[in-house]
């Protein structure tokens, strides 16, 4: 049965015009899945990739987790991998014509899963940030 | 004291004779079953998908041949040890009538998979798959997901998920030697070939 990557809800982040907001969520596999990591090892595996889409903030730089390099059966390199619970974080620039009051800053999170002995379709699932901007 | 030694004796005889007893009792251990018997083989469904040139392969197209059906994609680790060893069978079997046939189910088509392809050097047709055919063949949970057709065009086994190399290579063998059963063809099955295969598991 294909992993479901499970993203937490996170607090309503409250900022102001100007300002720079850090966001962070966290994300978690099930055990014995890993996701590539943003940086995989080969050209053709697909990366963990956050996209911010719309929302009245601007991105400006996101951390990834670091990745494990773990060895699997079916490769004779160590991958590049995340597993278990991680965390992607955002710095946000908040501009200053951002309107005020409550918004959301929308987004993607692109991963493909396996396990020791298959993998599993790619899949994109959105993420989504309240925001209060005074 | 003379009931005690008595009594140890008769235990070590019984001990020994027990040994022996299992030992010949043993059965021996079945032979993996490599391919499901005749009787419980379904048709393999046709499909219609482009190689890289453009032209429509037919599942049909290699009617009387065995096929190994395998259903992978480039970002799978998993496919990616196994097509050496295709393209060894691709090589090794190709004139007894053996044809490998690689599905990619790759979102970006062929400007994912033509250097791969070449990286690869992937010896056997290789078509684009789609969400119809992954559908005929069961949904394909995850990859790789491969298909042993026999020479009547019947699904013989199926493999989710990394296989062992050995359990292919018999299969071919076992089918390879096996004459096509009269009246079999490579029709279109109405209910998908194998409804109840699960990742993880071949059979």
């Amino acid at each position: 049965m294909a992993p479901t990557l499970t993203i937490a809800p996170v607090p309503t982040v409250r900022t102001h015009k100007g300002a720079v907001a850090t966001v962070t969520f966290k994300a978690v596999l099930p055990p014995g899945f890993h996701a590539n990591s943003n940086t995989p090892t080969d050209a053709y595996l697909i990366p963990l990739t956050l996209k911010w889409t719309g929302g009245p903030l601007q991105a400006d730089g996101i951390t990834y987790p670091k990745a494990a390099q773990e060895k699997y059966s079916f490769s004779e390199k160590p991958l590049s991998v995340v597993t278990g619970e991680f965390e992607i974080t955002t710095k946000f620039k908040v501009p200053a014509d951002a309107p005020n009051g409550a918004s959301a800053e929308n987004g993607t999170l692109r991963y493909q899963a396996c396990n020791d002995r298959m993998c599993f379709a790619p899949k994109t699932v959105p993420v989504s940030i309240s925001l209060s901007v005074e | 004291m003379q009931t005690l030694r008595s009594k140890l004796r008769f235990a070590g005889i019984a001990i020994v004779a027990g040994i022996l007893g299992l030992v010949a009792c043993s059965p021996e251990r079945p032979a993996k079953k490599v391919v499901r018997d005749d009787s419980q083989r379904k048709h393999a469904p046709d499909f219609a998908l482009k190689d890289a040139n453009g032209k429509l392969v037919h599942l049909a197209d290699f009617q009387g041949k065995v096929v190994l059906l395998d259903f992978w994609a480039t970002w799978c680790g998993p496919c990616q040890e196994e097509i050496p060893w295709f393209t060894e069978f691709q090589r090794k079997y190709k004139d007894r009538g053996f044809e490998v046939v690689g599905v990619s189910m790759d979102d970006d088509g062929w400007k994912a998979i033509n250097p791969f392809v070449a990286r690869k050097k992937i010896n056997y047709r290789v078509v684009l798959g789609d969400d119809k055919t992954g559908d005929q063949y069961g949904g394909l949970e995850a990859l790789p997901t491969t298909f042993v057709i026999d020479r009547s065009g019947r699904i013989a086994s199926v493999h989710v998920g990394l296989a062992d190399k050995k359990d292919f290579e018999d299969a071919i063998e076992k089918l390879l030697e096996a004459p096509a059963v009269p009246g079999g063809d490579s029709s279109v099955s109405a209910n998908g070939p194998d409804a109840d295969h699960r990742a993880g598991a071949h059979s």
